[in-house]
């Protein structure tokens, strides 16, 4: 029973990651209707921002703060200087153009960092587990991602749909054309928008690395699975995303954690050892492909004209 | 006639193509140079040059050229280039390799165009097996040998019960059996995770500490290493469960892993502080050669391929369609290995030491690793006898 309730927490912790990533994702794509691969490199970023700033400040909290700063500042410049250029054009030109900076950025990390990546030292008060229920005990950071993450979540909900700014963010994802025609200096929105993407994507990079490591490359395989959210919640959706990503997590660690010992009962166990990581790797593509088949808008589609 | 004028000057260049080629030792090289593994195939490229430059960078008074190529870590691509290598380029041995599943990928156009293939890592089981061939030599050791000289270990500190988790690859499924051989407690669970993408281990510590086990085993070489004992030390399980490894805690990940890795114990057949003249000059050479980088056990496998490469080219005086002289000269293992003296069995494969490794600080205060005992003399892996070269 502990064991399920702590599986849980794993896939929500993954899932509300994965969700910081995909938002900004699902922004960017459904109000500028603009495919940004890239979006992994600002995550890297981010990792890479934040390992800088915690070793120069000698304090987690403010380091990542800066680092989130900084990335917020990244996007912005990225989006004034290359991007903007690319609103017009095709997705095949965006998706190249964006492909060449991914390139750009590993190989401009590689030449500021090394090739050999950075440590991001949790302080000590971080690495403690916490007794959540008698019984379980559950790592303090991680706590501390699904704690931010749901906090960020809540922001961005009273953001998009309480503020001014949030309503013309959700006219722009239902009709760009005419929020322009109405007046609205659109450029700016859609500057300020990448920046917000930007700075979510740093957040999940960021507080991604003291688990994992900072090293090139590492937004390439979660990107992946941000697309993959936004296509099961619907594009340009911010509570598709959210629901999406939570349950991507959660299909994602379950399968991981229990498909082996399912398996076992019905196959012998050296086949069921090799063939429970791939199947359970494949239970998320396998949910894609059915929300597809029947809802291509996806779970949650942001209003359309 | 003028046709036919051309045409002889094309033959003449074509005929001169070997003659100028057999001047020189052409060497292929695979190893992983992009990704987050890119500094696993710098270290080898390193000591790999390291090794050229004590040769003088001549083999057998021939100049040396080296062709190297990214397997990006992908069987694949592995492959590709392998052929690129030996039917492009025909080069005279192909050396490198540092996944299982890449050189399994790879092996066959090596062996049937009877390329000598040297790996400087993978030691996939079905290679020292089944798939053992006179034209491939090992300078590392089979995988299953490092883990088993670990299971031995946990023997000796009366372990009752351990937790297994790997990669699902050719390599995870070899080391966790390797383990399981020579252990004599329980083997209360075991966990595959996909590999290289899964880099997020929760769900399988989760299981780990819920199962009880008094001990828990892993096997995750480069970056996957640092996220592993992060991940171990922050779920807190790092006071509850002892973790045992192979291939876990190096040189290269060490500097990542910080504090998370003391207290950790690693086998391995080479470490930096063995104590031969060769392997002293070795350490010392490449830290000067490479400020700020230290030697791991895979670039020390590197630097005896090349030094392989070089008994068997002298033996034969530079005639490299000597292949059968050749193999003859590099089953005796007729050179100074940096880990000591070392046979080769029927398969190719290393019979050498396991040595057990601990972290410690060293003189100038950095982490590094340190020999602390011997666990298993002249082991000899246990596939050799499905290999049937005898």
């Amino acid at each position: 029973m502990y064991l399920v309730v702590e599986q849980l927490l794993n896939g929500l912790q993954f899932g509300l990651l994965l969700f910081l990533l995909a938002a900004g994702l699902t922004l960017v794509f459904g109000i500028m209707d603009f495919v940004n691969l890239a979006h992994g490199s600002l995550y890297m970023m981010g990792a890479y921002f934040a390992a800088t700033f915690v070793a120069w400040t000698g304090s987690f909290v403010l380091g990542a703060l800066l680092a989130l700063g900084a990335t917020l500042l990244l996007g912005i410049v990225l989006e004034y200087v290359a991007l903007r250029h690319l609103y017009g054009r095709d997705h095949l030109d965006q998706v190249l153009a964006t492909f060449g900076l991914i390139l750009f950025f590993n190989d401009a990390v590689r030449l500021i960092w090394g090739p050999a990546g950075l440590a991001l030292p949790l302080p000590a008060w971080l690495t403690v587990p916490v007794q959540i229920i008698p019984g379980v005990y559950y790592p303090a950071y991680r706590l501390m991602i699904i704690l931010v993450a749901l906090a960020v979540a809540a922001m961005l909900y009273l953001v998009v749909m309480r503020t001014r700014v949030g309503m013309l963010i959700r006219a722009g994802a239902s009709n760009r054309e005419m929020i322009g025609a109405l007046g609205i200096n659109i450029k700016l929105l859609f500057t300020l928008v990448f920046g917000l993407g930007a700075a979510l994507a740093g957040l999940a990079g960021l507080m991604q690395a003291p688990i994992l490591t900072v090293q090139i490359g590492m937004g390439e395989n979660i990107l992946i699975l941000a697309f993959v959210i936004i296509v099961i919640g619907g594009i340009g959706s911010i509570r598709g995303a959210f629901m999406a990503a939570v349950f991507v997590g959660i299909i994602d660690t379950m399968g991981r954690a229990f498909l082996p010992d399912l398996l076992r009962k019905v196959l012998s166990g050296a086949a069921a050892s090799t063939a429970a990581p791939a199947l359970s790797s494949m239970l998320i593509y396998l949910l894609m492909a059915i929300i597809l088949v029947l809802r291509p808008e996806g779970l949650f589609p942001a209003a359309k004209r | 006639m003028k046709k036919a004028f051309w045409l002889a000057g094309a033959m003449a260049l074509a005929l001169a193509q070997p003659a100028t080629a057999a001047d020189s030792v052409k060497i292929g090289f695979v190893s992983t140079f992009s990704g987050p593994t890119a500094v696993i195939g710098n270290d080898m490229r390193n000591s790999f040059e390291l090794a050229l430059d004590h040769l003088g960078r001549k083999i057998d008074g021939k100049p040396v050229e080296v062709i190297y190529e990214d397997d990006q870590q992908k069987p694949d691509v592995g492959k590709q280039k392998t052929e690129k290598l030996v039917q492009s380029d025909k080069v005279d041995f192909i050396v490198g390799y540092i996944w299982s599943n890449v050189l399994l990928a790879s092996l066959k156009t090596a062996v049937d165009s009877k390329t000598f293939l040297i790996s400087a890592n993978a030691g996939p089981s079905q290679l020292a097996g089944d798939l053992c061939s006179p034209y491939v030599f090992s300078t590392s050791w089979q995988n299953d040998q490092t883990p088993a000289a670990m299971g031995l270990y946990m023997n000796q500190k009366g372990v009752k019960s351990v937790f297994l988790i790997g990669p699902n690859y050719a390599a995870g499924k070899d080391m966790l059996a390797g383990v399981k051989s020579t252990f004599k407690g329980e083997v209360v669970g075991e966990e595959y995770t996909v590999w290289p993408s899964q880099l997020d281990f929760s769900a399988e510590l989760t299981k780990a500490r819920n199962s009880k086990a008094e001990s828990i085993f892993v096997f995750y070489p480069g970056a996957a290493g640092v996220q592993f004992l992060n991940q171990y030390a922050q779920a807190g399980i790092k006071a509850q469960i002892p973790l045992y490894t192979a291939f876990t805690v190096d040189e290269l990940s060490l500097p990542l892993q910080k504090d998370n890795a003391i207290g950790i114990p690693g086998a391995q057949e080479w470490v930096n502080d063995l104590p031969n003249a060769e392997n002293k000059k070795f350490v010392e050479d490449y830290r000067k050669k490479y400020p700020g980088l230290r030697p791991t056990y895979y670039g020390a496998q590197a630097y005896d391929a090349a030094q392989l490469i070089n008994s068997a080219v002298v033996a034969v005086k530079g005639d490299l369609t000597k292949k059968d002289a050749m193999k003859a000269e590099m089953e005796k293992a007729n050179f100074k290995s940096l880990r000591g003296p070392f046979k080769y069995g029927n398969n190719h494969i290393p019979i050498q030491n396991f040595y057990l490794q601990d972290v410690v600080k060293d003189a100038d205060g950095q982490l590094s690793l340190k020999t602390v005992a011997t666990i298993v003399k002249d082991d000899q892996d246990k596939f050799h006898d499905k290999c049937s070269m005898k």
